[in-house]
């Protein structure tokens, strides 16, 4: 199974019974295997007129109590954003998959790249905070689809999945559970009396419960700066509020969402660090390395956002160098050089996209950052 | 661990032998296989290819970079892709659709005439088929039961006896060639 496939999969294993999308190359396979198989299974498939229509009626979906997703490539992210930005403010749980292909533009439709990454944290205006997760092959297409639809009902956050055209169109085996081995979290409903219900004051764990649409819950949702309730407060006191808490509330949790993968970082004198394809291309760098008798260690961000800027802080501390190898023109490295804040050298490694890195590129980096 | 390169003209169902390859080797063989292709525009009626990488373990980088085994089915397949494959690899061509050069003196080259055995059993569509049987027999890296168990759902079910028909054609052609040989 491809990645594309392996991403539909995993949402319909997730409970999403809701897929909109506009088809766009290297994601269109998704939303192919979506239009197949989620009417089999009682839910909806909407190939809308473009992708500002997608992401909002996904949100129209998630309010009628169901899980919704969609999936794209670059110019369609860029469209997506305006409706994130949207869904960020009234804490939509909702899933975006981003088969990144090379731009700016339409660039490079069919070849891969890694330069949406930024876009993924702030590509709408003002400020939030969400989840991005990046998978380095078919399987965790499938896992981390999942994942990040588990994520986004627990943090109420609109949830991205930041693949690209190699691992999107990659072929691999690709295992799926059985149903009841697979993890699945669902939406915090509200139970109590019908006039009571406030959409917006956060529970105990700083997250409000949700309601579904037509259960006579009478409320009020906006984009614009609200108070509990939904009704727009033009003030700054409610903006702190609600700024405050879309920020923190993946901020304060950024130890139980992240998830990285080390290896033999410990007496390590460089550090490669890398997410997504640009992982086992790397590694195979990492291993050449180490025949050369280098102590390197290996980290793959499996979230990218939120950052997991603590452990780069206490690996700065300790190490010479660390090398990003990442397909772009350096993005999430502007990330590892803030943490790491002139204590360790920071190299970048940058493809500017349409393949990967040649291993050998990677490996003359390590050997330099160890001399 | 080996690198093997499928290629031909868009159409032949080239990347459908990268899948079936794949799918035998990772679901029935218990190793690891991973096929990436020739994607867009250029891989619609030209040259087109789909590479598998195999190995013991996962395979970690996905790309292939000198192959081990390349099998052409069309001219301009051969002329791009030959000079790639490894010294002392295996080259597999239709014979009746490339004619090669005078090979390099270490490569081993089998070839078989896929397309014309596929039209004599009836339909020239499994022409793939054939080819992967051959492909199968002399280099041994899949077994036969594993590429048969993995047809089902890669092709058309009203089809499936011919391609079994097909590859063991392949098979067959491609034992009786490897005794030759010896």
């Amino acid at each position: 199974m491809d990645g594309d496939f392996a991403i539909a999969e995993g949402g319909l294993a997730a409970g999403c019974r809701f897929f909109a999308g506009y088809p766009i190359t290297p994601s269109t396979e998704t939303a192919e295997r979506f239009s197949e198989r989620i009417p089999k299974v009682g839910g909806i498939f909407i190939q809308m007129e473009d992708e500002l229509g997608a992401m909002a009626s996904l949100i129209g979906a998630v309010w009628g109590g169901g899980k919704a997703m969609t999936v794209t490539s670059g110019p369609g992210f860029s469209l997506i954003m305006e409706n994130l930005g949207l869904a960020a403010m009234m804490e939509i749980p909702v899933v975006v998959a981003n088969v990144q292909r090379g731009g700016p533009s339409t660039g490079l439709p069919t070849l891969p790249g890694q330069q949406d990454m930024m876009q993924a944290r702030w590509g709408s205006h003002g400020d939030y905070e969400i989840i991005a997760l990046s998978p380095d092959s078919p399987q965790e297409c499938f896992d981390l689809t999942i994942e990040a639809f588990n994520l986004s009902e627990i943090y109420r956050v609109p949830t991205l999945l930041m693949t690209d055209e190699c691992i999107g169109h990659m072929h691999e085996k690709v295992i799926i559970p059985p149903a009841e081995e697979i993890e699945v979290v669902e939406r915090k409903w509200y139970k109590g009396p019908k006039d009571k219900y406030m959409p917006y004051k956060p529970d105990k764990d700083g997250i409000p419960f949700m309601v579904k649409a037509g259960d006579g819950y009478r409320f009020h949702t906006t984009g614009l700066t609200h108070d509990y309730r939904g009704y727009p407060e033009i003030n700054a006191e409610w903006q702190d509020q609600n700024v405050r808490h879309l920020v923190d509330k993946i901020n304060n949790n950024a130890d139980k969402i992240i998830k990285i993968e080390e290896e033999k970082t410990d007496n390590a004198e460089v550090v490669v660090i890398s997410y997504g394809i640009t992982s086992r291309v790397a590694i195979k760098a990492v291993q050449e390395a180490r025949k050369n008798d280098v102590k390197v260690g290996n980290i793959r961000l499996i979230t990218v956002w939120p950052f997991p800027e603590k452990r780069i802080r206490e690996l700065a501390c300790k190490i010479k160098a660390f090398v990003f190898p990442e397909i772009n023109y350096g993005q999430i490295v502007l990330e590892v050089e803030r943490c790491a804040a002139g204590k360790a050298q920071v190299i970048r490694a940058s493809h500017l996209g349409g393949g990967v890195h040649n291993p050998d590129d990677i490996l003359k980096l390590i050997m330099e950052a160890a001399k | 661990m080996a690198e093997i390169r499928f290629s031909g003209f868009g159409g032949q169902g080239i990347i459908r032998l990268g899948l079936i390859t794949g799918k035998a080797i990772s679901l029935y063989d218990n190793k690891s296989a991973t096929m990436t292709q020739s994607f867009g525009p250029e891989a619609r009626g030209s040259a087109c290819s789909s590479q598998l990488v195999v190995s013991e373990d996962r395979v970690l980088y996905p790309y292939i970079t000198k192959p081990d085994i390349t099998i052409a089915m069309s001219q301009e397949a051969y002329d791009i892709y030959e000079p790639n494959l490894r010294e002392d690899g295996i080259l597999i061509i239709d014979e009746d659709l490339v004619k090669p050069r005078p090979t390099r003196a270490n490569i081993k080259m089998y070839s078989i005439q896929s397309t014309r055995i596929a039209e004599e059993l009836g339909n020239r569509i499994i022409g793939n088929l054939v080819m992967l049987g051959f492909f199968t027999a002399v280099t041994k890296i899949v077994s036969p039961d594993a590429m048969k168990k993995a047809l089902p759902g890669l092709v058309p079910d009203r089809f499936l006896e011919l391609n079994i028909k097909g590859f063991d054609r392949g098979y067959e052609h491609g034992l009786q060639v490897i005794k030759k040989k010896k």
